[in-house]
C-alpha cells in the first residue's frame, strides 16, 4: 500500500472531485497480441483442459504478459487498473478445468496489478488503484435458459454467493482496493456480488469498497434480465457503491441516452467504459482511438462522468487519447436526488417519501 | 371523487400506492387453490391480470400450512421473473416466516420490499431481519408489534414504531425505506373496546407522519370489515370510507383489490353515513344501526369477484371466435350455451350456432394456418374448443329432429389393416374438422370390407387412407381395387409415412379409375379437399394430378433403372470388416427382461426434433423453439409436452417394458445362424445391397459384420404401456390435442427407452464400451459403436423377420407386444431390432434388389416366392 493515511475509497473521492479518472482498457484484445499457445497459456500446470484463450491463467503461467498490459495502461495515463480477473470464478474456470485455482489465480493477479500500481505511484506520487474485477460469470440468476421451463435456473443464490465470495476474499487479500462487479448482465448475479463483498467485509472486519458495472443487452438501455438503468440502479443502490456506471454493451455513440440518466440519478461516482465501436463484420473492434476519445470527451464536457475507461476492443493508444481528450475538464458533480423511496421490478417505481 | 389515485409506476412521487393482494393465499382462496394443486401457470395469469388491473406491487404470500412455503415462494416467484409484464413492478414478498422471506430475496431481481418484520420476538432479531434487508436491497414493512405484543391503541402504535425507527435509522437503514404497518383491526364487532380501532389507527398516523419522517405507512383493509363478512357492499364501502379519511392522514399504501373499492362519492349516503359512524366512532350505537343497515345492502353486489378478462365482456360471436383462434376451452360450452339460447330465442335452430360463430372462427383459424400464421398445435388446440361446441348443440340439434346441415363434405379417414399407427391420420381429421368438413374416423387396424360399407353406408364424399409401415402400402392398394371392383367414383387420399407420390402414381393410381391423390402432409390435406369437392375446380384439379402421376410413370418406365449387379458379384463385393476387432461375448448373456425401466430415466434422453417433426414442425430441437416462424408454436407445443411428461412421469401414466437377449452365431453367407443349444439353431437370413457401387464401396449386408468364425448376435423389444385410460379420457372430453400429444410422448417415451437400452447394452450388458460417455446430443447422433437395425427398416426391409426376432426374446410375453398380420407392434409406441457390435457395423440402406436375390431369399427363409415378393415390394422394381 502506498504510504498514505487515506483509505483507498477517499483517496478516489478527493481525486475524483480534481479532475476526471481514467480506468484501464481492454485486456483480450492486447492478450492477443501475444499470439500465446497452448503451451504458454498452460504453463507448467497440468490441469487435463485445453487452457487456450483462459487470459485469467495467464497471471500464474505467464505473469509478465499481464503486467506487461498494466504497465502500458497505467503509462497511457490510467489512474486504476483493473485485475485481469473476469472469469477468474469457480463456474468459469471448470470450462478449464482450473477451478481449483481460482483463489491463487485471483491472488496473483492481484499482486501483480498491485506490484505495477505501486510501482507508478511512486515513480509520481499520484495514487494509482487496483480494482479487483469479476464478471458475472456465465451462469445467470434471475433467466432459465431453457425457455420451456421459466422456473429452472442453472445456478442458485448461495452456490453464486459463495463463487463470488471465494474470488473477492482472494482479490482483497492480493492487494485490490475495490471489488469491481463488472459487465452486470443480470441485476441478481450483481445482488448476489454485494452480499459476497458484504460478508468478506464482514470476515475482514473493514469496508471493502464496490463498484458496479452494468451491461446493456439492448438498445432500449436493458440489461439481460430486463431491467433498465434506473431500476438497475434503484436494485443495487444499498450496495452503497463507491462507483456506479455501464461498460461493454456496445460503443459510446449508442450508451450516451443512458450515460445522461445514470449521472442525473445517481449519488455517487459514475465509471463508464465502453467498447472501441461496434464490431465489424469480422468481429473486430475498428474504432480509433480518437473516435472514441472524441465519443466520450462529450460526455465529460456534459458533465456526466467521473471515471472513463474502455472495455473490448480498447488499446492503451485509446486510452492515452481519452486521458487526453478529458484532461482539464471539470469532472462531474455526484448528484444529489430527493429523499425517495426506490423500489424496482424491471422498472423503476419511486414513491415520495 | 377517485377514491384510489393510480398512478404509472414510473413516474417519480406515486402518492398512494395499490398493492395487489390476489397472489396471497391467505388473502385469495382461488390463488391458494391454485398453488396447492401446483398448477403455477395459471397462478402465474393471476399475477399477470393483477397487474394488467393496475396493482403497482404485487404482494406474494405462501403462508399454508400444508404447501412447502420456501419451495413455493421460490418457485412462484422465478415463475413471474420469466414474464415482463409481471416482473416490471416490484414485488412484496408477504410472509410470517423469516425463511420465506429470505428464500424470495435471493429470487428477486429488482428491489422489493418485504412484509414483515417486527420486534415481536425483540430487538436482536429484528435488528439481523433488518440488516439481511439491506444487504438484499430491500424495502421492509414493520409491524407496530413488540416483545409484549400488537399495537391497538394509538398511544400503543405511536410508542411502537417511534421506537422501531430510532433502531432502524441507527443501523443505518434508509427511513425511506421503512413502511410501518400500525395495524388496521376489526371495528363493528359489538365489542365495545374494538370501537376505536379505526380512529386510532387514523390518529396515529397523523402523529408518525411527522415523527418518522420519510416512512410510509400500509395496513391490510380487509381486517377492517371482518364483521361484516358475506355482505361485499357494505365490506366495499367501509374499505372505501376508510381510505377517504385515511390517505389524507398519511396512508400511502395498502394491501387492496382495486377492483373492490368504491367512489366514495357514489356510494349509497345512508350507508356511507353509517361506515363513516363506525371508522370514526362517531356514535355510541354506530355498530348497531350500521348492522341493522346492513342486512338491506347484502346481495346488491352487481359485479362478481372475478373481473372478467376483456375478451369475455365482448359479444357472444367474437367470444366464440377469439376462443377457437386462441384455442381457450374454458367458456367454450357457456358461450355455446348462450349463443345457441339466444338464437332458440329469436326463433332460430342450433344448427345456427355451428354455421354461424362456430365457423366464421374456424374459417379464421382455416385461413391463419393456410397463409402460415399458425401452426398444427393451434390449430388442435382450436379443433379442441369446436369439439366441445359441438359435443355441447348435437342433444339440442338431435331433439330438434331436423336434419344436420351438410358440412362442407363428408370424409372417412382410416388406417388400413395390419397397421396400427394414426398420429398422422389424426391430426389430418383435425386439420379437415377445423376447416369445417365432418370426418368419420373408423380408427386403426380397419380392412378394405368396413371403409367401403361405411362409405356406401354415410354416402361420404371421400376416403382418406393413412400407413405407416411400408405392408400399408400393399394394403392400400387392396383397398383401391376394392373401391374399383365395387364401383367407387370418389376421390382417395393416401398419406402416411412411408407413402409418397411415385408409389401412388404407380401402384394405387393406377388400380382405381376414381381421383387418387397423394397428400404430403396434414396442412395439404384441407387444400386437397376443397379443390375436389368444387364445383368449378374439381375436374382441373383431378386432370391435372392424374397427368402430373402419367408423368410420373412415364418418368419411371423410361429411366434407366440403377444398375444391378448379380446377387453373386454383389456377394463378391461384400464388405470385409476386421473380424479381429470384433466384440467379445456379452458380459451378461442370455434374455433380460425390463418389466418397467424409470420413466424418469426415459424422460432425460428424449429426442425432441421427431417429436416437433410430427406436429409437421420443421426444425431441430432445441434450435426450433428460437425459431423465427414456427418458435412460438414449437415452445407452446413444448411447454404443454414437458408439463403433460411431467404428470406421466409423477403419476406413472405408462410404463416402459423391454427385452433383450445374446445369443452365440456364426455368419453362414448372408444369413446369421443362432446358436441357442445343441438342438436348436435359428437363421436369420439378411439382404444384401445389389445396386452397383462406384469406386470400392462395398455392396453391403448385415451379416457382413458377423464373423463366421462365431461371433454374437443381440436383439431387443421395447414398448409403452398404459395409454388407453388417458386416451379414453382425452376421447371424452373431445381433446384431439391431448390424444395427439400423449400418442406422440408415448413414441417418444419407446424411442429413448431403444436409446437408453442399447447404451445399457453397450456398456454393461454385452459390455463391449463399459467405459462408455456420450452426451444425449451424443447419443441422437449416434456417436457409438454398434448399431441396432430393425425389422422393416432400410438395413433389413423384411418386416416378417420380426416374428423370429420376437420369438427369441419372448417379446409378448416379455414385453407385452404382440404383431399384426402386417407386422406391425402393438402397442404403437414400440421399437425392436437386432444388435450389432463390430465396430465397422453400420446403417444402409438395401434399397432395390433383383429377382435372383428375391428368389434366394426366399428359399434362405423358407417362403413361398409370392409371399417373400408382398414382403419385399418396395425393395423391388
Amino acid at each position: 500500500m502506498t504510504a498514505t493515511s487515506q483509505t483507498a475509497r477517499e483517496a478516489l473521492l478527493a481525486a475524483a472531485k480534481e479532475r476526471i479518472l481514467i480506468t484501464d482498457g481492454a485486456f483480450g484484445t492486447e492478450i492477443q497480441n501475444y499470439k500465446l499457445s497452448e503451451a504458454d497459456y498452460a504453463g507448467a500446470l497440468t490441469l487435463g483442459h485445453d487452457q487456450k484463450g483462459n487470459n485469467d491463467i495467464l497471471a500464474l503461467t505467464r505473469p509478465e504478459v499481464p503486467e506487461a498490459i498494466h504497465r502500458a495502461y497505467f503509462a497511457a495515463g490510467a489512474d486504476i487498473a483493473e485485475t485481469n480477473t473476469f472469469s477468474a470464478n469457480r463456474i468459469s474456470q471448470a470450462d478449464y478445468g482450473a477451478q481449483g485455482l481460482v483463489r491463487e489465480i485471483n491472488l496473483a493477479s492481484a499482486q501483480l496489478a498491485r506490484r505495477v500500481a505501486d510501482e507508478f505511484t511512486a515513480q509520481d506520487g499520484r495514487r494509482r488503484f487496483v480494482a479487483g474485477a469479476i464478471g458475472p460469470t456465465n451462469k445467470t440468476l434471475s433467466l432459465s435458459p431453457d425457455v420451456n421451463d421459466p422456473g429452472y435456473r442453472e445456478v442458485d443464490w448461495d452456490t453464486l454467493v459463495d463463487v463470488y465470495r471465494e474470488q473477492g476474499e482472494a482479490l482483497v487479500e492480493g492487494g485490490a482496493d475495490f471489488i469491481l462487479v463488472e459487465t452486470v448482465f443480470d441485476t441478481l448475479n450483481a445482488k448476489a456480488a454485494i452480499m459476497a463483498v458484504r460478508e468478506v467485509e464482514r470476515a475482514l472486519g473493514h469496508e471493502v469498497p464496490i463498484m458496479l458495472s452494468m451491461t446493456l443487452t439492448d438498445l432500449s438501455g436493458r440489461n439481460l434480465s430486463g431491467h433498465t438503468v434506473e431500476a438497475f440502479w434503484h436494485a443495487v443502490r444499498h450496495a452503497r457503491p463507491l462507483t456506479i456506471g455501464l461498460n461493454c454493451s456496445f460503443g459510446a455513440t449508442q450508451l450516451r441516452p443512458h450515460v445522461k440518466v445514470l449521472s442525473e440519478i445517481a449519488d455517487t461516482l459514475i465509471m463508464i467504459y465502453p467498447n472501441a465501436g461496434l464490431p465489424n463484420e469480422l468481429g473486430e473492434y475498428d474504432e480509433m482511438p480518437a473516435t472514441t476519445a472524441g465519443l466520450v470527451h462529450e460526455w465529460a464536457a456534459a458533465g456526466q462522468v467521473n471515471i472513463l475507461g474502455g472495455c473490448c476492443g480498447s488499446t492503451p493508444a485509446h486510452i492515452a487519447a481519452m486521458a487526453r481528450a478529458v484532461a482539464g475538464l471539470t469532472p462531474r458533480a455526484v448528484a444529489v436526488p430527493p429523499v425517495v423511496t426506490r423500489l424496482a421490478g424491471l422498472e423503476p417505481f419511486t414513491l415520495a417519501a | 371523487m377517485q377514491m384510489i389515485e393510480v398512478q404509472s409506476p414510473t413516474s417519480s412521487g406515486a402518492r398512494f400506492v395499490n398493492i395487489g393482494e390476489r397472489t396471497n393465499v391467505t388473502g385469495s382462496a382461488a390463488f391458494k387453490k391454485l398453488i396447492l394443486k401446483g398448477d403455477y401457470p395459471a397462478a402465474v395469469e393471476v399475477a399477470r391480470q393483477q397487474v394488467e388491473n393496475g396493482a403497482q406491487i404485487i404482494d406474494v404470500n405462501m403462508d399454508e400450512g400444508l404447501l412447502d412455503s420456501v419451495h413455493a415462494m421460490a418457485t412462484f416467484l422465478k415463475l413471474i421473473a420469466a414474464e415482463p409484464d409481471i416482473a416490471r413492478v416490484p414485488v412484496m414478498i408477504d410472509s410470517s416466516k423469516w425463511e420465506v422471506i429470505e428464500a424470495g430475496l435471493k429470487c428477486v431481481s429488482g428491489k422489493p420490499i418485504v412484509n414483515s418484520i417486527s420486534m415481536k420476538e425483540g430487538v436482536e432479531p429484528f435488528l439481523a431481519h433488518a440488516r439481511k434487508c439491506m444487504d438484499y436491497g430491500a424495502a421492509a414493512v414493520v409491524m407496530a408489534f413488540d416483545e409484549t405484543g400488537q399495537a391497538d391503541t394509538a398511544a400503543r402504535k405511536i410508542e411502537i414504531c417511534e421506537r422501531a425507527y430510532a433502531l432502524l435509522t441507527g443501523i443505518g437503514f434508509p427511513p425511506e425505506d421503512i413502511v410501518f404497518d400500525p395495524n388496521i383491526f376489526a371495528i363493528a364487532t359489538g365489542m365495545e373496546e374494538h370501537d376505536r380501532y379505526a380512529l386510532d389507527f387514523l390518529e396515529a398516523l397523523k402523529v408518525l407522519r411527522v415523527t418518522c419522517p420519510h416512512a410510509h405507512f400500509s395496513g391490510g383493509l380487509s381486517n377492517l370489515s371482518f364483521s361484516f363478512r358475506g355482505n361485499e357492499p357494505v365490506r366495499r364501502a367501509m374499505h372505501s370510507i376508510f381510505l377517504y379519511h385515511a390517505i389524507p392522514a398519511g396512508l400511502d399504501m395498502a394491501i387492496v383489490n382495486a377492483g373492490q373499492l368504491d367512489i366514495y362519492d357514489a356510494i349509497d349516503p345512508v350507508l356511507r353515513e353509517a361506515c363513516e359512524d363506525v371508522i370514526l366512532a362517531r356514535r355510541d350505537d354506530a355498530t348497531e344501526r350500521l348492522i341493522a343497515l346492513a342486512e338491506s345492502f347484502r346481495g346488491t353486489d352487481a359485479k362478481t369477484e372475478k373481473e372478467a378478462e376483456e375478451w369475455r365482456g365482448w359479444d357472444v360471436s367474437r367470444r366464440l371466435e377469439h376462443a377457437l383462434v386462441k384455442g381457450i376451452d374454458m367458456y367454450v360450452v357457456e358461450d355455446t350455451e348462450e349463443a345457441r339460447a339466444a338464437l332458440s330465442a329469436a326463433g332460430r335452430r342450433p344448427i345456427e350456432v355451428i354455421e354461424g360463430p362456430l365457423m366464421d372462427g374456424m374459417n379464421t383459424v382455416g385461413d391463419l394456418f393456410g397463409s402460415g400464421k399458425m401452426f398444427l398445435p393451434q390449430v388442435v388446440k382450436s379443433a379442441r374448443v369446436m369439439k366441445k361446441a359441438v359435443a355441447h348443440l348435437i342433444p339440442f340439434i338431435e331433439a330438434e329432429k331436423l336434419p344436420g346441415a351438410r358440412a362442407k363434405g363428408r370424409i372417412i379417414m382410416a388406417t388400413v389393416k395390419g397397421d396400427v399407427h394414426d398420429i398422422g391420420k389424426n391430426i389430418v381429421g383435425v386439420v379437415l374438422q377445423c376447416n369445417g368438413y365432418e370426418v368419420i374416423d373408423l380408427g386403426v387396424m380397419v380392412p378394405w370390407s368396413k371403409i367401403l360399407e361405411v362409405a356406401k353406408e354415410q354416402d361420404v364424399d371421400i376416403i382418406g387412407l393413412s400407413g405407416l409401415i411400408t405392408p400399408s402400402l400393399d394394403e392400400m392398394v387392396t383397398v383401391a381395387e376394392e373401391m374399383q371392383r365395387a364401383g367407387f367414383t370418389i376421390p382417395l387420399l393416401i398419406g402416411g409415412a412411408t407413402t409418397s407420390k411415385v408409389h401412388t402414381a404407380l401402384r394405387i393410381d393406377p388400380a382405381y379409375e376414381g381421383p387418387v391423390i397423394h397428400v404430403l402432409d396434414a396442412s395439404r390435406a384441407v387444400g386437397v379437399a376443397s379443390q375436389l369437392l368444387s364445383d368449378t375446380q374439381r375436374d382441373g384439379f383431378v386432370a391435372s394430378t392424374a397427368a402430373d402421376y402419367e408423368h410420373v410413370r412415364e418418368v419411371r418406365a423410361g429411366k434407366q433403372a440403377s444398375i444391378l449387379l448379380s446377387l453373386e458379384d454383389a456377394r463378391s463385393n461384400g464388405f470385409a470388416a476386421d473380424m479381429r476387432e470384433k466384440a467379445p461375448a456379452p458380459a451378461q448373456p442370455g434374455v433380460h427382461v425390463f418389466p418397467e425401466w424409470d420413466l424418469a430415466d426415459l424422460a432425460e434422453v428424449i429426442d425432441w426434433t421427431p417429436f416437433f417433426r410430427a406436429w409437421e414442425l420443421a426444425g431441430t430441437y432445441p434450435a426450433i423453439l428460437q425459431d423465427e416462424v414456427v418458435g412460438e408454436s414449437a415452445r407452446g407445443l413444448y411447454a404443454d409436452a414437458r408439463a403433460m411428461l411431467d404428470r406421466i412421469v409423477g403419476e406413472k401414466w405408462l410404463t416402459a417394458k423391454g427385452v433383450v437377449g445374446f445369443w452365440p452365431c456364426a455368419r453362414d453367407g448372408d444369413d446369421v445362424t443362432l446358436h441357442l443349444d445343441d438342438e436348436r439353431n435359428v437363421r436369420i437370413p439378411f439382404l444384401r445391397q445389389q445396386i452397383r457401387k462406384s469406386r470400392d464401396r462395398a455392396n453391403y449386408c448385415l451379416a457382413d459384420f458377423i464373423d463366421p468364425a462365431g461371433d454374437w448376435l443381440g436383439g431387443f423389444a421395447v414398448s409403452i404401456h398404459g395409454l388407453e385410460p388417458h386416451l379414453a379420457r382425452f376421447q371424452a372430453a373431445h381433446d384431439d390435442y391431448n390424444d395427439i400429444l400423449l400418442k406422440a410422448l408415448a413414441d417418444r417415451f419407446a424411442e429413448a427407452f431403444a436409446e437408453r437400452l442399447h447404451a445399457h447394452v453397450r456398456t454393461t450388458l454385452w459390455g463391449y464400451a463399459a467405459g462408455e460417455q456420450l452426451t444425449n446430443e451424443a447419443l441422437i447422433k449416434e456417436q457409438y459403436r454398434g448399431i441396432r437395425p430393425a425389422p422393416g427398416y432400410p438395413a433389413c426391409p423384411d418386416h416378417s423377420l420380426k416374428p423370429i426376432l420376437f420369438d427369441l426374446l419372448g417379446a409378448e410375453a416379455n414385453a407385452g407386444i404382440v404383431l399384426t398380420e402386417s407386422q406391425a407392434m402393438l402397442p404403437t409406441a414400440a421399437v425392436s431390432g437386432f444388435y450389432f457390435a463390430h465396430p465397422e457395423s453400420s446403417y444402409f440402406g438395401v434399397a432395390r434388389i433383383g429377382r435372383d436375390q428375391l428368389e434366394d431369399y426366399a428359399a434362405r427363409r423358407a417362403m413361398p416366392l409370392d409371399e417373400a415378393t408382398r414382403w419385399l415390394r418396395p425393395n423391388l422394381d
